[in-house]
């Protein structure tokens, strides 16, 4: 991410977003005209409508919408902004879409820096490009200080299905096997390092990234894809208990299959986490059926954002709506969904 | 992971196993003190590698289990003050008190805050002069040491917004008043290995001789929990008691005689309520007489809130070993994971809550 350049609103003029930033009045203005616009440039955006108006093909299109909410809003690999385009752009890949256009609707709280809100909206120009998708409407509001927490920002996407392409949760079939692209709970670790006050630092980031250039590689492969999913709020061991669920089927896991860096492991021994529970932005579970996990494995395999992918479990008819792990010493345990959040232990 | 992944490998345990089941010839009731010997147990599940004839019983070594609803509640009318910024490690947080938890503190606007170091609370006392920083300081032993460091950091530094809600347990009087149970099943004990880290080992000898009872210092890997029930499993079938070290690689016999200094400093023993258990004499830490001014219980004027569990609840008994959860009425009924009524359906390794998932599952 370059930082180089400058925000193009004078900081001595306006150092940090004020009530009037979100008055619809000038200030509002030259937030959209010196700011987004310039950033986010595209043909639908500059057309300056109540919305953008779209010419669609016939066919199937996946929506989603997704808010963020992080706190830090900068943390170690990526800020709230590129989370936010990553985000919905990831969840339209799992319906087997190809993302194409974005919504970005911001709360701001008085008094952040515009200096700050620049850097963000420079990672969603940067993630976006990367992701292929424009932005295409959007909407700033301003709370008062105190009624909000710096940023807040949405972000609802569009995207199209391509012929053919049928991702249904509630399809996975006994036999079928999981797979996950990579270490698992790399961004929530991060962030957790990253809060105030938790005094202890690693060298682990965030693994914020847009999976649909991986998601299309695994598509062309093969459009015989049972689930695809990205595991973010709950991680791992929720998402799979949600498909696992709504499937009706069990999930057996290989616990000495799961990918977790040892800095990530480290930091979880350390808190009393499990990093099944743990958050992710740049993961994908893929679940296939037997004979096809090969070839999808090397496929996602030769794709940067799959370099480190393996196969960590498969579906079974035997206990039905119920994960189980086999543990690395070769017992079984439920992974069930939490409560609540998971809260660090004492002992 | 160096120094973990040896432990927790699977040849080692499933020969561990074998040597089990080539020692036992009837049956024996084992009570792992310590809560995070029953997360080893749950994480791996490792009753499948014991020998039918071997009963695990979860003990009461879950500080957040064991702290009393009344010192529950002392907390929530604290961190339901203004000028207090309430500071506690994360489990505490949902932890049932006879109206709310200190979760729906926070959601209601009171500044109640997760740490992983007391050191953490002095700080922020430091960085906030003007407010009131409250310390949950609970745990056993093990934790205990860590407490008490805070406390005499803030006397030597002079930072007088600090003090602490203290509720610290001790495992040996807590031995003594299950062993001394007229309804007593327990024939033998894996300490707690990190408890004795600090203390050592010796306040057990007199207990293993006086209740005939054999004890062996476990650790928290598969393998070293494996090794602790092996031992304590041998030591039954030849009819001793003695104390045994299956944690030898942390634990001496003395202990940590730094930490121990330190917890003569700053605490005396004093009897102490355990949730569901009642009193037990002498079976906690409370604030020395020079470290007193640190006491929120004084400071904060809450020393009047006395509180019963609720008549329903038999987790006393369960974490007794006397009876299992599904023996309560109130059982995945009025008392689930999501609206606990006692504490070990809260912990997801308390006794009711695992319990309650496992049955739910139907896979044991």
């Amino acid at each position: 991410m370059d930082f180089q350049l400058n925000c193009p609103i004078p900081i001595s003029q306006y150092p940090v977003i004020t009530m009037a930033h979100g008055s619809g009045g000038l200030l509002s203005h030259q937030l959209i005209d010196k700011m987004f616009r310039p950033l986010f440039d595209n043909r639908l955006l500059d057309e300056g409508h109540d919305g953008a108006v779209i010419e669609f093909a016939t066919g199937r299109i996946a929506f989603t919408t997704d808010s963020f909410v992080v706190n830090p809003i900068f943390f170690p690999g990526g800020n709230i902004g590129n989370l936010a385009v990553n985000g919905t752009v990831n969840d339209l890949a799992c319906c087997g879409a190809r993302p194409m256009y974005l919504s970005v609707g911001m709360i701001l709280e008085e008094g952040l820096p515009v200096e700050d809100l620049w850097k963000i909206c420079l990672s969603m120009q940067d993630a976006a490009r990367k992701a292929g998708v424009i932005i295409v409407t959007g909407d700033t509001k301003v709370v008062e200080k105190g009624h909000g927490d710096k940023i807040y920002i949405n972000t609802s996407g569009i995207g199209v299905i391509p012929e053919g392409v049928n991702i249904n949760p509630s399809s996975p079939r006994e036999g079928d096997v999981i797979i996950i692209n990579g270490q698992i709970g790399d961004h929530g670790v991060a962030i957790l390092s990253a809060r105030e006050g938790l005094g202890f630092e690693t060298g682990i980031t965030s693994d914020t990234t847009a999976l649909n250039g991986l998601v299309e590689q695994i598509l062309k492969e093969t459009i015989e894809i049972s689930v695809l999913r990205d595991p973010t709020r709950g991680g791992v061991a929720t998402t799979l208990n949600e498909i696992s669920t709504s499937a009706g089927a069990g999930i057996v896991l290989e616990e000495n299959s799961l990918p977790v860096s040892p800095e990530v492991r480290g930091a979880c021994e350390v808190l009393g986490l499990d990093p099944l529970y743990i958050a992710n932005e740049g993961k994908i579970l893929v679940i296939v059926p037997a004979d096809l996990a090969g070839n999808v494995l090397n496929t996602m395999k030769q794709h940067p954002a799959g370099a480190d992918s393996a196969i960590i479990g498969r579906v079974t008819s035997e206990h039905p709506g119920i994960v189980r792990m086999i543990t690395s010493i070769g017992s079984s345990r439920v992974i069930d969904m939490l409560t609540g959040d998971q809260l660090p232990r004492i002992c | 992971m160096k120094h973990l992944d040896e432990y927790r490998d699977a040849e080692l345990v499933h020969k561990l196993s074998q040597q089990l089941q080539d020692t036992v010839s009837r049956e024996w009731t084992i009570m792992e003190i310590c809560g995070g010997q029953t997360h080893s147990i749950m994480k791996y599940n490792l009753t499948e590698f014991l020998p039918d004839k071997i009963r695990l019983v979860h003990g009461p070594g879950c500080p957040v289990c064991v702290t009393p609803l009344e010192i529950i509640d002392k907390a929530i009318r604290i961190a339901q003050r203004e000028e207090v910024i309430f500071t506690s490690f994360g489990d505490m947080l949902r932890v049932p008190g006879s109206e709310k938890d200190l979760l729906s503190v926070k959601a209601e606007g009171g500044d109640v805050r997760i740490i992983y170091s007391p050191l953490d609370a002095l700080k922020i006392a430091h960085e906030n002069p003007g407010r009131e920083i409250v310390f949950f300081a609970i745990g056993f032993e093990t934790t205990a040491p860590a407490n008490a460091l805070a406390v005499k950091e803030a006397k030597r530094r002079g930072i007088s917004n600090f003090s602490i809600l203290s509720s610290h347990v001790l495992v040996p009087p807590a031995m003594e008043a299950i062993l001394s149970s007229p309804s007593n099943q327990i024939q033998g004990f894996l300490a707690a290995g990190h408890v004795c880290t600090v203390m050592g080992y010796e306040e057990y000898i007199p207990i293993a001789q006086k209740y005939k009872v054999p004890i062996v210092v476990t650790g928290f890997e598969p393998v070293d929990i494996m090794q602790g029930i092996y031992m304590v499993t041998k030591q039954l079938e030849e009819g001793k008691h003695e104390v045994g070290n299956a944690y030898g690689r942390v634990v001496t016999r003395e202990g940590n005689k730094a930490a121990r200094e330190l917890l003569r400093t700053v605490f005396r023993v004093s009897d102490m309520k355990w949730r569901g258990i009642g009193e037990i004499p002498s079976s906690g830490f409370s604030l020395s007489e020079d470290y007193s001014v640190y006491d929120a219980e004084a400071k904060f004027d809450v020393g009047d809130i006395i509180q019963k569990e609720s008549p329903l609840c038999i987790a006393g008994e369960v974490l007794q070993g006397v009876k299992t959860p599904d023996a309560c009425s109130a059982f995945g009924d009025q008392c689930r994971p999501e609206h606990p009524l006692g504490a070990p359906m809260v912990s997801s390794e308390g006794a009711c809550s695992a319990y309650y998932r496992f049955k739910k599952s139907g896979l044991v």
